[in-house]
């Protein structure tokens, strides 16, 4: 392995930020600036959205049904069994329902976009699209950016209510708690600021998915061993960022909101 | 595909005025991760010219097509593509010119995503002036010119080397472009595809009068190019008579450790006392 100075290092890591901050401002400032792809946002919404559902289908349904089982026996310690509709509704909504939806969509679907894309690099079709006049960051950049972000919101809240659904299921058939009464609390205990953060949070994973996988797909070099680097790297950069912004929103949400 | 007729053209010398000249390169100069790759090359591309550039791998010649298109920007110096500085371009204003600049890139680089009809017709459907019924004719054309009609439902994946060249090439000219670009045309591939690749540029060049700069490992296939011409009538390419000099527009520039070390035509070529030259020819 090529060891590099550590000059060399702080140099590329600096370019390279600076290179996604500016992938990432023209997949936004592209929005304003014709031609735009609608057809290729469908079908990337399609591909992103559509095609992410089984796994979101699953997912949800298992995080809810968990949360509902591990928080179960605690509550029962202080027989409160009766706060769990309570419990996973706060807790799918506000944070593991974008949290694993995210990162769901990210394992999916960042490393399809390095691939798609770190391939196109290595075989010249980028550079191909270019010469026929075509800007790829509007062709292939802007549609993903715009049908993940559009996306994952729905998908978020698609993975909240099977959530909510597993925590009922598991809640009445294994704890004996009243259907009705889980419903009831799971909604009553829901106020505007726990759903504005579960739903803000959305918007902000689906925007850093689909930058950070297309940002290590354009930057791809090396052939496929470089595709295959690109897209591990894309996954593991999309999945860390995602949990440290989810950190810095809840905080600033919490702050904002005057959270207790 | 309205084909003028085919009078073989006078040779466009790399002398003459920048005006005739649709590519100009002035001084330029380019290095990756600090090794030099063109070192202070220039060179005038004529109208209706064919300038085939030779060098070992990593010369720099493939370069020289991404810096005419303005893929890649130069470290100094300034290229002029049918007047305007690309070196000087924004990326917005490089899309416009692209659109009058046809490239054939070295493994094709077909969209694998697409059709071959999608990808002949990719240009014109995304310059949005015809519509998806309207593409057709010509797409139809571009491919009966490379003699390929029959595939315009396949995907690259399900067409032979030779044949992506040829849909390359159709894709290259469909918007009958004022320059081509060959980037190893013939690379990898066997003699008689070669040949029949060889006969659709001395085609392009000759009926259409395309100007173009064609990189090539394959001395023999500029060698082809230089001493033959397309004969319209028989549609095959001929062999010129014997006697004539510099009936075809078609010059050679050659590269040796990033700089120019010839440019003219095939009789100065031959006639080069240069022994690099000798023995790059021999």
């Amino acid at each position: 392995m090529e060891l590099i100075s550590p000059t060399e290092f702080a140099k590329e890591t600096v370019l390279s930020v600076q290179e996604y901050a500016l992938l990432a401002g023209r997949s936004v400032a592209n929005l304003f600036r014709p031609p735009h792809y609608f057809a290729d946002m469908i079908q990337q919404a399609d591909l992103i959205g559509v095609g992410s559902l089984p796994i979101i289908v699953l997912t949800g349904l298992s995080i809810g049904a968990e949360l509902a089982l591990n928080s179960a026996n605690t509550l029962q310690r202080f027989g409160s069994l009766s706060l769990i509709g309570q419990l996973v509704s706060v807790g799918m909504v506000r944070e593991l329902g974008p949290i694993i939806t995210g990162l769901m969509v990210a394992g999916r679907n960042a490393s399809g976009m390095a691939s798609e894309l770190g391939s196109m690099v290595v075989t010249e079709q980028i550079d191909a699209m270019r010469g026929l006049g075509t800007d790829p960051m509007k062709k292939l950049v802007t549609p993903r950016v715009v049908a993940t972000t559009f996306m994952l919101f729905f998908l978020t809240i698609i993975s909240d209510l099977l959530g909510l659904f597993g925590g009922a299921v598991v809640s009445v058939m294994l704890f004996g708690t009243d259907w009705r009464q889980y419903w009831t609390t799971a909604y009553q205990t829901l106020v505007f600021q726990d759903v504005f953060m579960g739903l803000l949070k959305p918007i902000f994973f689906g925007f850093i998915i689909a930058t950070v996988g297309c940002f290590y797909g354009m930057t791809a070099r090396g052939g496929t061993q470089g595709v295959g680097r690109a897209t591990t790297q894309a996954v593991v950069a999309s999945s860390v960022l995602i949990l440290v912004v989810d950190l810095f929103i809840t905080k600033l949400l919490m702050a904002v909101f005057s959270y207790q | 595909m309205a084909a003028p007729p085919t009078p073989i053209e006078q040779q466009a010398s790399s002398g003459q005025d920048a005006a005739a000249c649709v590519v100009i390169f002035e001084d330029v100069s380019i290095a990756f991760e600090d090794k030099p790759v063109l070192d202070g090359i220039s060179f005038r591309l004529g109208k209706g010219e064919t300038k085939a550039i030779f060098g070992v791998a990593g010369s720099g010649k493939s370069t020289i097509l991404k810096l005419t298109l303005g893929l890649l920007k130069p470290d100094t110096g300034h290229i002029y593509v049918l007047g305007e500085d690309v070196t000087q371009m924004s990326e917005d204003a490089l899309f416009e010119l692209r659109r009058k600049i046809g490239m054939v890139f070295q493994e094709s680089a077909l969209f694998d995503s697409l059709t071959v009809r999608e990808n002949v017709a990719f240009r014109l459907l995304e310059e949005g002036t015809v519509s998806e019924e309207e593409v057709e004719k010509p797409v139809r054309e571009a491919l009966s010119f490379v003699e390929l009609e029959n595939t315009v439902d396949k995907f690259p994946a399900e067409l032979s080397g030779g044949m992506r060249r040829r849909v390359a090439i159709a894709r290259a000219i469909i918007t009958h472009p004022e320059i081509l670009l060959y980037d190893s045309p013939t690379g990898g591939l066997d003699p008689v595809t070669s040949t029949t690749i060889i006969q659709l540029i001395v085609k392009q060049r000759d009926v259409y009068k395309t100007s173009s700069l064609l990189v090539t490992h394959r001395l023999q296939d500029a060698f082809i190019m230089a001493t033959h011409y397309f004969d319209r009538k028989a549609n095959e390419m001929r062999p010129l008579p014997p006697g004539t000099r510099g009936e075809v527009p078609m010059t050679f520039l050659i590269l040796r450790d990033g700089k120019v070390i010839f440019d003219g035509d095939v009789h100065e070529l031959a006639q080069s006392k240069d022994e690099y030259i000798r023995e790059y020819i021999s």
